[in-house]
């Protein structure tokens, strides 16, 4: 079954995040540099690191970059998913989990202890109870293991020219397709 | 007498008397892809990344004898697909994280899944447990990744004689093992200069101190796709 | 142990082919094989060391960490479940206080699950060490569990404990001819091989074991093939889930089957016989045992059998040590070679390189267990019952919600609802003929007729009534397949875990509709791409309920995919370290 693809010309609404990433995915989307400009006509932004709107609204694509290693990550992708028409997971660690998965065969009790009471120079050490902070999970897992996610876009990160003709498919209503040379895992 | 042929997507390929049908194809400079054939070894057929279909009936194209006037299909939507998934199953089984890894750009799973448009988000990963054996002074084994085609077992017991590398466990549970009571590979007597060193088609058994020579652009797999790469004219390694 | 093993590895005279065997007798007076052991093993074998290593991790028989020293295992077939039996696996944990899998403090016991045991007759069934206990109440499993605290040795609790019983319901060609051992041998020495040959090809026979090969075709091919010796296989492994129809043709036929090994050896040439009984039939061991050494002492084997100057012949067996896909023949052979169960490549077929790569029959229990009674009536008798296509009879075995279960001999071609009619069987939902990788009948499909060419079985029909849950025995199903998968090839070693992920997720009320087309998906993937029987018909259970219970599905699943895992519990392990409960240390599995 195909997502619903967006009619072209109409101006997109486009929303962004980063989840478990290290911001590499949006470097990457700067990138397509004088691209942009073409770009900023077809689509206008909606919450994302680049504006300064906090929490998503109704948009017809939603790009997401990281995987899910808290309860707050659940919380953003959730509503990304009740928001968006189309969601998109863009770059390695939004596609399998990438390396922040790597530790997923740790058990976070002993991680949070090494971490903050048994660790190399820490004293007094106590692990953070807060409210406010979110909970890590058990494991760090893709989005696809929490919501439906429409596309994938692998790369650590996609290159420019990945996400460059992997949006211009979207936005003119087609398949994306990645040819050799665009497909990357790392 | 003329050389038997069977049809490949249409074309002829001729074969000799013994050869299977990935063996014929490859030999005629046609791709098709698979990930645990290795060309000095008898084909055990165990990916099925190689499926064919002959006749209208799937077959493994590396164990299937090539047999004349045979109708085989490769390049189809339908086997594509099924080849996708296939190589989906093996990332989804194992903890595959690219970056970080020293056989990126020259590995042949992520190759063949670039090759076959494997984007590995359908299926929810497993995220096995498996160990990082360092113990060696030469080499790392890193299970993570082993695909477990068994071209290491074979290298190492047909041609260096050493039975270094065996299967345990059965269904998911599979698992290579050495040849040691203590179950690491330091103490076995693998050799860096062992054909087993040579043949693992992705990082799992790797030289140490050797990582990431290459620069990002100008490996393997990033100059050509493996397509071209695997039936281009090469010399012996 | 080093003396033990020592006369263990004597009594297989140092042969690595029995490495199979050999394990067999290390798990029995140890009760695992422990890293040691197979070092020794190796050694004393002059093997890879990998390569016993690799042996002991297939079977599930076989532990290679200690285990406790009464490993106790309930037979998890889904007739097992509908009698009661996870209810009483939870009652004999609770009393140890361990887990399913784990092994007491103390060491005593470990109780864990096991596939199909082949009493669905009269289940729930469970293993403890080499001992198979029927009929399990909650008062025998209080029994056994005072048993295992008090510490006497399985073999000397009570015999009534270990009591099997026969419930053979109905009889024709096979189970009603009167037959004497030694019947069919005089009858195929008379005949000749040629002879022999020719009235199994007008028999008609066709394998008994599932795929319906014909048995004619077999023994020309492997009579034709070149090779110094040749050998006769008999394929009790009977793996297959609700069967259980070879256990009571070797319980209360056996001459019949070692009649049928010998007439095939006549036919073929062979001098070695085989016979594999699958780990599960324990007591069956000893009076194969006895059977054999009573027949050499008749001269019904060994030398010059029946009388027939330079006919040899002798019989061995080999069991199985807890695995199911060594019931498809070429993994059976490796197994009997004493190496993992892995099918091997074909061509070429074990008729002219089998076992030790020699000319080899493999056949089923029945098959050869008919072949003996054509031997002795020709096969114009046998030809005359049954179905043009389908000639004979076929023993079935029935369990699930019937009043009657148990095995049932009818003439190919009789209706599934004849067999149901006699067997007591009410309010049918649905019915598994062939066990799970044969076919699930709907309720309206209960006109169709045990044969080849319609139903095809291997002899199970587990019976489902009106209350029983169509999507809990497909995933219990699905958990077979993944249980039992050898791991060789790519899309049965992941689709069938797959397969039992998502039929788990659909159960548990949290699949959607997606996880319906993945199932789908992977089902046809395995059917087309496995190397082996077990992986292309590992999705039939699932393809077959989709197509017929849709409704079922449809109702237990939600529209758009939820969370792959249960998000609460994955917060468990870090609201532990950080002693919070607050509301923001949960994640509601159900928000959107
Ligand atoms: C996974 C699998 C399990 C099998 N299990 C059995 C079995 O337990 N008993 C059996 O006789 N045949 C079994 N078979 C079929 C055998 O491969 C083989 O066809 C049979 O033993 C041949 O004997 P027949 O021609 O007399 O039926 C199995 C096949 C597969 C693929
Ligand atoms: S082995 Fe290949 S696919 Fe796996 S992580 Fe390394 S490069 Fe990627
Ligand atoms: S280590 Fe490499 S060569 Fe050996 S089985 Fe694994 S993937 Fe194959
Ligand atoms: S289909 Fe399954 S059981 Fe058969 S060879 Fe493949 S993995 Fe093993």
């Amino acid at each position: 079954m195909k997502p619903d693809v967006p009619e072209p010309r109409k101006k997109l609404r486009v929303a962004t995040t980063s989840l478990a990433g290290c911001f590499g995915c949006h470097m990457s989307l700067l990138d397509i540099d004088e691209r942009l400009i073409p770009l900023l006509e077809l689509i206008e932004l909606d919450a994302s690191p680049l504006t300064d709107k906090k929490h998503v609204g109704p948009c017809d694509l939603g790009i997401i970059e990281g995987g899910v290693c808290n309860a707050d990550n659940v919380h953003v992708l959730r509503a990304f998913r009740q928001q968006c028409k189309i969601l998109v997971a863009m770059g390695a660690c939004a596609v399998n989990g990438g390396l922040p998965a790597q530790r997923n065969h740790l058990d976070v009790r002993d991680c949070l202890q090494t971490v903050y009471l048994t660790g190399l120079g820490v004293e007094r050490g106590f692990i953070p109870n807060d409210p406010e902070l979110p909970l890590p999970l058990a494991q760090v897992h893709p989005l696809h293991d929490v919501v439906k996610i429409d596309y994938f876009l692998p790369g650590c990160p996609p290159s420019a020219d990945a996400i460059w003709s992997f949006l211009n498919d979207l936005i003119a209503g087609r398949t994306p397709q990645l040819g050799h040379g665009l497909i990357h895992y790392d | 007498m003329s050389e038997p042929t069977f049809t490949l997507d249409g074309d002829d390929v001729p074969f000799t008397e013994g050869q299977t049908i990935l063996q014929a194809a490859l030999g005629a400079r046609r791709y098709v892809p698979y990930l645990c054939f290795h060309k000095d070894f008898k084909p055990h057929g165990s990916c099925k990344v190689c499926t064919v279909k002959v006749n209208g009936h799937h077959a493994a194209g590396c164990t299937t004898p090539a047999r004349a006037g045979d109708v085989v299909e490769s390049q189809t939507e339908e086997l594509t697909e099924l080849r996708r998934d296939l190589v989906q199953f093996l990332f989804t089984e194992g903890n595959h994280f690219c970056p970080s890894c020293e056989q990126s750009g020259r590995c042949t799973l992520q190759a063949v899944g670039y090759e076959l448009g494997v984007t590995q988000g359908h299926y929810n990963p497993l995220f096995p447990t498996r160990p990082l054996d360092a113990s060696h002074p030469d080499v790392l084994l890193e299970l993570n990744r082993c695909i477990l085609c068994e071209l290491c077992v074979r290298a190492s017991a047909q041609v260096d004689r050493k039975h270094v590398f065996a299967l345990s466990g059965r269904g998911l549970t599979k698992h290579l093992v050495v040849n040691a009571e203590s179950g690491r590979l330091g103490d076995t007597d693998l050799a860096v200069e062992d054909k087993a060193m040579k043949v693992c088609p992705v990082g799992a058994i790797l030289r140490k101190r050797r990582g990431f020579t290459v620069p990002i652009g100008e490996r393997t797999f990033d100059k050509a796709p493996i397509s071209q790469v695997l039936v281009a004219p090469h010399e012996e390694d | 142990m080093d003396r033990d093993l020592s006369a263990i590895l004597a009594r297989h005279h140092h042969d690595g082919g029995r490495l199979v065997q050999i394990l067999r007798d290390v798990m029995a007076v140890a009760g695992h094989i422990s890293p040691g052991a197979i070092t020794r093993v190796a050694e004393a074998l002059a093997l890879p060391r990998g390569h016993v290593e690799g042996v002991a991790g297939f079977y599930s028989f076989f532990a290679t960490e200690p285990r406790g020293r009464y490993r106790v295992r309930f037979s998890d077939n889904v007739t097992d479940q509908m009698a009661g039996s996870r209810a009483l696996a939870q009652r004999m944990l609770d009393a140890f206080r361990i887990e399913l899998g784990e092994v007491s403090r103390d060491g005593l016991v470990s109780v864990g699950l096991t596939s199909c045991t082949g009493l669905c007759d009269q289940g729930p069934a469970m293993l403890v060490n080499d001992h198979a206990i029927a009929r399990l109440t909650p008062a025998r499993i209080g029994a056994i569990t005072s048993l295992i605290r008090g510490g006497s040795p399985v073999a000397q609790w009570p015999d009534n404990l270990f009591r099997i019983d026969s419930h053979i319901r109905r009889r024709d060609l096979l189970l009603g001819a009167p037959f004497a051992a030694g019947d069919g041998v005089a009858a195929a020495l008379a005949r000749g091989a040629a002879d022999v040959r020719l009235q199994i090809e007008q028999s008609g026979l066709r394998g008994r074991g599932g795929a319906g090969f014909s048995t004619a075709t077999k023994w020309a091919a492997c009579a034709a093939a070149p090779g110094p010796v040749r050998h006769v296989v008999c394929n009790a492994d009977e793996g297959e889930p609700g069967t259980f129809k070879d256990r009571e043709l070797l319980a209360h036929h056996l001459d019949l089957v070692l009649d049928g090994m010998t007439v095939a050896a006549v036919a073929v040439g062979a001098t070695h016989g085989l016979l594999y009984l699958r780990g599960e039939y324990p007591f069956l061991i000893a009076p194969i045992q006895a059977a054999l050494a009573d027949r050499r002492a008749r001269g019904l084997l060994g030398r010059d059998v029946g009388g027939a100057r330079g006919f040899d012949f002798d019989i061995e067996l080999h069991v199985g040590a807890g695995a199911y896909v060594c019931g498809e023949e070429s993994a059976l052979l490796e197994s009997l070679e004493g190496k993992r169960g892995i099918p091997r490549n074909r061509p070429p077929y074990p008729v002219t390189h089998g076992y030790r790569q020699q000319p080899t029959v493999v056949n089923n229990v029945e098959t050869l267990a008919a072949a003996a009674l054509i031997a002795v009536h020709g096969g114009a008798w046998f030809r005359a019952v049954g179905t043009p296509r389908s000639a004979g009879t076929k023993i079935l075995s029935v369990s699930g919600d019937v009043e009657r279960p148990g095995v049932y001999e009818v003439p190919f071609g009789t209706a599934v609802r004849d067999v149901l009619a006699e067997a007591g069987a009410l309010d049918v939902q649905a019915v598994q003929v062939g066990g799970p990788s044969g076919t699930l009948l709907a309720g309206s499909e209960l006109g169709r007729r045990i044969a080849f060419e319609d139903v095809p079985s291997a002899g199970a029909v587990m019976v489902f009534d009106r209350t029983r849950d169509i999507l809990g025995v497909v995933d219990n199903f699905a958990r077979f397949f993944a249980h039992e998968s050898c791991g060789f090839c790519t899309p049965c070693r992941v689709g069938t875990t797959l397969n039992h992920h998502l039929m788990a997720r659909v159960c548990a009320g949290k699949g959607s509709r997606r996880d319906v087309d993945d199932l789908v998906r992977v089902s046809r993937l395995m059917k087309a791409a496995s190397h082996c029987g077990l992986g292309t018909t590992a999705g039939n259970p699932v393809l077959d309920a989709l197509a017929k219970f849709r409704p079922a599905f449809d109702a237990r699943v939600a529209s758009e995919p939820g969370p792959a895992f249960d998000l609460d519990e994955a917060l468990a392990p870090a609201r532990e370290a950080t002693a919070r409960d607050d509301a923001g240390a949960h994640l509601d599995p159900e928000a959107p």
